[in-house]
C-alpha cells in the first residue's frame, strides 16, 4: 500500500541496530580521508561516516504484512579542488577504501573544474573540535521489541475495525542516523538523530452503492523517540466543538484516533457534498503544516530561486529582486514565518548540519514581508551574509549533501484565543484537518490542497461534515488573506517524513509548526465526479 | 563484480541453496552499475557513479517466513545469510496469506540488455551534457538537465526448481531550458534501453525550440478544452490508471474498478472503444523482464480491449483464494495508436491546446481516479491546424477514465518511461484555474 517508501541498505536483525561504531575508529578514518584529499590538491574537504538505520512495520487489519530492518554504513567524501566540488562515496569503510574515495572526489572535482564558470565561495565556519549531539529522546524506539510495536499497530487496527472500518492499513516508521562529520575546518562532530512516524489509513465501503472513503491518521512525524507513542492527557488539545477531533502535541494516542477515524470514514460516505465558492477557511495545524511546506518552505530555498532545481522540482516566484525591495508582501501583517533547526521534537532538529555548521533559528517572513531565504555555505555570499544558515543535508553517506528545507513554522498569535473562539468569528466557512492531496506549480504560485476531514462552519459554529472539498489559490493571495490565528497553547508540529528533492532524488524529513489559522475568502472547488 | 553472467549467478545461487535446511528457500541475486550527470545554469553541478550487488534470501518453515540480505558471496557469508533467514523464519508469526513457492517455470526470451548502454563512461556523460548545454547556449537559453544510466541483472533460484535470470540496461535523459528573461520554458525527456538511440543534441533542440516559442504566453480562461497531450504529458495519468488495476482492491470495493453490489467492472466497457492497452515484454521498443518479482512468467496480456476491461492483475494468494489465473502486474504498458504524427494531429485541430508536460500530479479522489496537476514547459494554443501562440499554464482536475472516454484521436506511439504511449487528442479536458508559473 505504500510502494514509494524509500529503503536504503541491507536487511539486518533488529538487535543489530543497537550496536554502535567506535568513535576513535571514525576519527582515524576521517583523518585518512581529509589528509588524502589535501595531499591530492583539495583546498577543502569534508567526510561523513554514516550509519543509517531504518525499521518500518506494515500491517493490515489482523496481520503484520512486512517488517523492514535496514542498515546502511559507508563514507562520503566531498572536496573543493580548483574551485569546484567533487564527491565520491564507498561502502568500503577501511583506510584504503576511504583514501580511494577521497582521491576519486578530487579527480572528479578537477575534471568538472573545466566546465566551472566561477569558483565556489564558502562562507566561514567556526572550528568546533570534537563535539557530539543526540536527539533528546526519552525512549529509543529501536530498543522497543518489534512484537510490542506490531501489537500496538494491530490494536489500532482492531479499534478501527470495531468502529465501522472495512479495511485499515497501519505503519510505524523509525529512523536513526548515526552521523560522524569531519572537515578540514577542524570540526569532528558525532551525532545520533532519531525520528518516528506512526500512520494509518482507514477505509469504509458502502457495498450497496459501491462508494468508498478513507480517513488518514492525525498523527505527526516527529523528531522524538518511542515516548511519542505513549498517550498523555497533557499533550492532547481539544479540537473544535462538533468535530470530535483531538490535536496531539508531543504524544499521540493511536487507538483513540483510529477509533474516531473509522467513525469519520463511515460518516464521509453520506456527508454533504460541498457547494463550490468562496469560503473562510479554518485550518488545523496537521493540515496547515504541508500548506506551509509547499507554499513557503520550497519557494524560499535559495537553490530553487537560483535555478539549480529547474529540471525537476522547479524554480521559485520569490525571486531575489522581490526580496531586495524589502517590502515584498508575501502575506498579511499577521504572517510571521521562521526557519528553525533547533526546535525540540521537530524532524529537522540537529546540533550541526551536514557541512559542520551549528544550527540556528532565523526569520523568513516578518509581519508579512519577505526577509530571507534558506542558504548553505556556498550560497550565503549571494545574500550578502557572512555565515551559512545551517540547513545542508544528505539522506545517506552515499548522497552528496545539498541545501534542504529547515523546519519552517508559522508563529502563533499573541492574543489569547482557542479554536472555538477562532471559529466563532466565521459566518460561512470550512474547517479542514489532516493531510490530503497537495499539488503546486513549479514556481509555487498556484496550488490546490485537500484534507482528510472537512466540516462546514455556519454563523460561528460547526454544523456538520462535508465532502469533495479542495481549495485553490495563489500563494501570495492566500497568505495575504491570513486573518487570524490561535495562541501559543494551540501551537504544534506537523511535517513531512519523506520530502523529495534533487536528481537523483533524495529524501529529507522536516517539521512545520502552527496554531489553528484562519484565511478569508478562499476559492473552494467540488471534486466529486462520475465515471 | 556488480554485473554477473547467467552462469556466475547460477553458481552462487546453487551454492547458497546448498546450505539451506528450510522447507522452502528462495534466493535472489541482483546488481547494478550506474552513473549520472546533473547540470544547471549551463554548467555541471554534480556527477557520480555507483555500483551495488546484493543477495536476498527467504527461508520458510511451514507458513513462517524470514528474509535476510548480504553483499558478500564467499561460502562463509552465504551460509551465514541462509542461517540468518532461517532464524528469523522460526520466530516469525504464521502468514495467513501463505502460498508455496513456484516450481520450474518457462520464460519467453526478451532482449533488454545493450552493450552500448553498458559501456557508458564518464566521458560519454560529460559529452552528452556538453551537447545539451551547447544547444541551450546557442540560443541564449539556460539549461538544467539530468542523465542517468544503469546496467542491471536479477537472478532467482529456489529449492522447488525455479531459476530465472535477466540482464537489462536503461538510459534516461531530461532537460529543461529557460529563456534569460524567465518568460519561456521548454522540456524534453527520453529513455531507451539502447543508448545509441539517444542524441542529447537533437533532443535538447526540442526543449530549446519550446522555450523560445513559449515566451510571453497569453492567458486563456480556464474551462473545458480540446487538448493534444504529448506522451510526456499523459504518461503519469495513464500509469496511475493502469497500475491501479489490482483485482483485490477492486473486489474489496476500494478501487475505480469497484462498483455497486460488491461487483467489479471486469468485462465492462470502461473507456472509448478505440482504446487498446496491453503488455508485452518482447516489444523491441520497450523490452522488459520475462518474469515478475515473484518469479511468475510475464507474457503478452491485454488489459483493455476495445475499451473493455479484459484483465486485472493480482497476487498469487488472491488468485488462489478466488480460483482465478494468477496475473502479475505488468513490466511495461503499451497503448495502441494510429499512424498520425504530432504535427498531423495539430493540423487536424480546429481549436485546441498542445500540452508538453503535466506536473505535480496528485490523487484527489481514488474512487473516480480524479487527479490534479499543472501544465508546464510548453503549452500552446492551436487554431485552424496551426500553433498560434503560447498560453499560460493551467491547473487541471481530470480523471484518466473520463479523459479516455473523451477521445478524439490517437497518434503514433512513442517510448516514454519504459512504456509505449501515443499522443492523444482529447475533448473537454478540464482546466480549473490559471497559473503564473513559467
Amino acid at each position: 500500500m505504500l510502494p514509494s517508501i524509500p529503503v536504503f541498505g541491507d536487511i539486518i536483525a533488529p538487535e543489530k541496530a543497537l550496536e554502535t561504531v567506535d568513535i576513535a575508529l571514525k576519527k582515524r578514518l576521517a583523518d585518512v580521508a581529509l589528509n588524502t584529499a589535501k595531499s591530492k590538491g583539495a583546498s577543502y574537504a569534508d567526510v561523513r561516516i554514516g550509519r543509517y538505520l531504518q525499521q518500518y512495520i506494515f500491517t493490515r487489519e489482523k496481520q503484520v504484512q512486512n517488517i523492514v530492518n535496514a542498515e546502511s554504513f559507508g563514507v562520503g567524501v566531498r572536496v573543493l579542488a580548483n574551485g569546484t566540488w567533487g564527491f565520491a562515496a564507498t561502502s568500503d569503510v577501511s583506510d584504503k577504501g576511504v583514501a580511494k574515495a577521497a582521491e576519486q572526489a578530487v579527480a572528479i572535482a578537477k575534471a568538472n573544474a573545466k566546465l566551472q564558470k566561477e569558483p565556489v565561495q564558502l562562507a566561514p565556519v567556526q572550528s568546533y573540535g570534537e563535539v557530539s549531539w543526540r536527539t533528546p529522546i526519552e525512549k529509543n524506539a529501536f530498543e522497543v521489541p518489534v512484537s510490542e510495536k506490531a501489537d500496538l499497530l494491530l490494536a489500532a487496527n482492531a479499534a478501527a475495525m470495531d468502529n465501522g472500518a472495512n479495511f485499515v492499513n497501519s505503519a510505524l516508521f523509525q529512523v536513526n542516523e548515526q552521523k560522524y562529520f569531519a572537515s578540514t575546518e577542524g570540526s569532528y562532530i558525532d551525532q545520533d538523530v532519531h525520528r518516528i512516524w506512526p500512520n494509518f489509513t482507514v477505509t469504509a465501503v458502502d457495498k450497496a452503492t459501491g462508494k468508498f472513503k478513507t480517513r488518514e491518521a492525525l498523527s505527526a512525524p516527529m523528531g522524538l523517540g518511542y515516548e511519542y507513542m505513549i498517550p498523555k492527557a497533557s499533550e492532547k488539545i481539544k479540537g473544535p466543538e462538533g468535530t470530535g477531533l483531538t490535536g496531539y502535541r508531543y504524544a499521540y494516542d493511536m487507538l483513540e484516533d483510529a477509533a474516531l477515524a473509522a467513525k469519520q470514514a463511515r460518516e464521509k460516505l453520506t456527508a454533504k457534498s460541498v457547494m463550490a465558492g468562496k469560503y473562510d477557511l479554518v485550518l488545523d495545524p496537521n493540515h496547515l503544516g504541508l500548506t506551509i511546506h509547499e507554499s513557503v518552505g520550497h519557494p524560499l530555498e535559495l537553490d530553487r530561486v537560483l535555478g539549480y532545481e529547474a529540471n525537476y522540482a522547479g524554480t521559485s516566484f520569490a525571486t531575489l529582486d522581490k526580496w531586495k525591495t524589502k517590502n515584498f508582501k508575501y502575506g498579511s501583517d499577521k504572517v510571521n514565518i521562521f526557519a528553525d533547526k533547533t526546535q525540540k521534537g521537530s524532524l529537522g532538529y540537529v546540533g550541526w548540519d551536514d557541512e559542520g555548521v551549528k544550527t540556528k533559528q532565523w526569520d523568513l517572513i516578518k509581519n508579512g514581508v519577505l526577509v530571507n531565504y534558506q542558504a548553505i555555505r556556498d550560497q550565503a555570499h549571494i545574500l550578502g551574509e557572512k555565515e551559512s544558515h545551517g540547513c545542508c543535508y544528505a539522506d545517506n553517506w552515499s548522497s552528496v549533501q545539498f541545501q534542504r528545507m529547515a523546519n519552517i513554522s508559522l508563529a502563533p498569535g499573541k492574543e489569547k484565543k482557542n479554536v472555538d473562539q477562532l471559529i466563532a468569528g466565521v459566518d460561512r466557512g470550512i474547517y479542514i484537518a489532516g493531510r490530503g492531496s497537495y499539488s503546486i506549480d513549479q514556481q509555487r504560485y498556484n496550488f490546490q490542497f485537500g484534507g482528510t476531514t472537512f466540516h462546514e462552519i455556519k454563523n460561528g459554529k460547526i454544523v456538520g461534515p462535508l465532502e469533495d472539498v479542495a481549495y485553490q489559490s495563489n500563494t501570495q493571495e492566500f497568505w495575504n488573506s491570513c486573518a487570524d490565528m490561535c495562541d501559543e497553547s494551540d501551537y504544534r508540529l506537523f511535517g513531512s517524513f519523506f520530502d523529495g528533492k534533487g536528481q537523483p532524488s533524495q529524501v529529507s524529513a522536516v517539521s512545520h509548526g502552527s496554531a489553528h489559522t484562519r484565511f478569508n475568502g478562499v476559492n473552494v472547488i467540488n471534486t466529486a465526479r462520475k465515471i | 563484480m556488480a554485473i554477473l553472467s547467467k552462469e556466475e549467478a547460477q553458481a552462487i545461487l546453487k551454492k547458497a541453496l546448498s546450505f539451506s535446511k528450510a522447507d522452502e528457500c528462495e534466493v535472489t541475486l541482483s546488481g547494478n552499475v550506474g552513473g549520472n550527470i546533473r547540470y544547471a545554469r549551463n554548467e555541471v553541478s554534480t556527477s557520480g557513479a555507483e555500483e551495488n550487488v546484493s543477495m536476498s534470501v527467504e527461508s520458510r518453515f511451514g507458513k513462517r517466513s524470514g528474509v535476510a540480505t548480504i553483499n558478500e558471496f564467499d561460502d562463509k557469508s552465504l551460509e551465514k545469510v541462509i542461517r540468518r533467514s532461517e532464524e528469523i523464519a522460526r520466530i516469525a508469526p504464521e502468514s495467513p496469506e501463505y502460498i508455496e513457492l513456484l516450481g520450474p517455470q518457462t520464460y519467453i526470451t526478451t532482449r533488454e540488455h545493450f552493450d552500448t548502454t553498458a559501456k557508458i563512461d564518464p566521458a560519454f556523460r560529460a559529452e552528452a551534457a556538453a551537447k545539451s548545454i551547447k544547444a541551450a547556449a546557442d540560443k541564449g537559453l539556460t539549461a538544467a538537465g539530468f542523465l542517468e544510466h544503469y546496467t542491471r541483472f536479477i537472478a532467482k533460484m529456489n529449492n522447488k526448481g525455479l531459476f530465472a535470470y535477466h540482464p537489462s540496461t536503461v538510459v534516461d535523459f531530461s532537460v529543461t531550458m529557460r529563456t534569460e528573461d524567465g518568460t519561456g520554458s521548454g522540456y524534453v525527456t527520453q529513455d531507451f534501453s539502447d543508448s545509441s538511440k539517444l542524441d542529447t543534441a537533437i533532443a535538447s533542440k526540442i526543449a530549446a525550440d519550446k522555450a523560445v516559442g513559449s515566451r510571453n504566453a497569453k492567458a486563456l480562461e480556464p474551462g473545458k478544452y480540446t487538448v493534444i497531450l504529448e506522451p510526456a504529458a499523459s504518461i503519469d495519468l495513464l500509469q496511475n490508471m493502469f497500475f491501479n488495476m489490482d483485482q483485490r482492491n477492486a473486489e474489496e470495493g476500494r478501487s475505480f474498478l469497484s462498483k455497486a453490489g460488491g461487483l467489479t467492472k471486469l468485462g465492462e466497457k470502461l473507456v472509448d472503444e478505440r482504446i487498446n492497452v496491453y503488455s508485452d515484454p518482447t516489444n523491441p521498443e520497450v523490452p522488459s523482464s520475462p518474469f515478475a518479482g515473484d518469479g511468475r512468467p510475464q507474457e503478452k496480456i491485454t488489459w483493455i480491449d476495445k475499451g473493455v476491461v479484459k484483465n486485472m492483475y493480482n497476487s498469487r494468494y488472491w488468485a488462489a483464494k478466488k480460483g482465478v489465473k494468477a496475473v502479475p502486474a505488468p513490466g511495461n504498458v503499451i497503448m495502441a495508436g494510429g499512424n498520425e504524427s504530432l504535427e498531423d494531429m495539430i493540423k487536424s485541430t480546429k481549436r485546441g491546446i498542445l500540452v508538453t508536460r503535466l506536473w505535480y500530479i496528485r490523487t484527489v479522489d481514488p474512487q473516480t481516479l480524479l487527479y490534479t496537476g499543472l501544465t508546464r514547459d510548453g503549452t500552446f494554443y492551436i487554431e485552424n491546424g496551426k500553433i498560434m501562440y503560447p498560453v499560460k499554464n493551467f491547473r487541471f482536475n481530470e480523471s484518466p477514465v473520463i479523459m479516455l472516454n473523451n477521445l478524439e484521436a490517437l497518434g503514433k506511439p512513442q517510448r516514454i518511461s519504459g512504456s509505449l504511449i501515443p499522443p492523444m487528442k482529447i475533448r473537454d479536458f478540464t482546466f480549473t484555474s490559471l497559473s503564473d508559473a513559467v
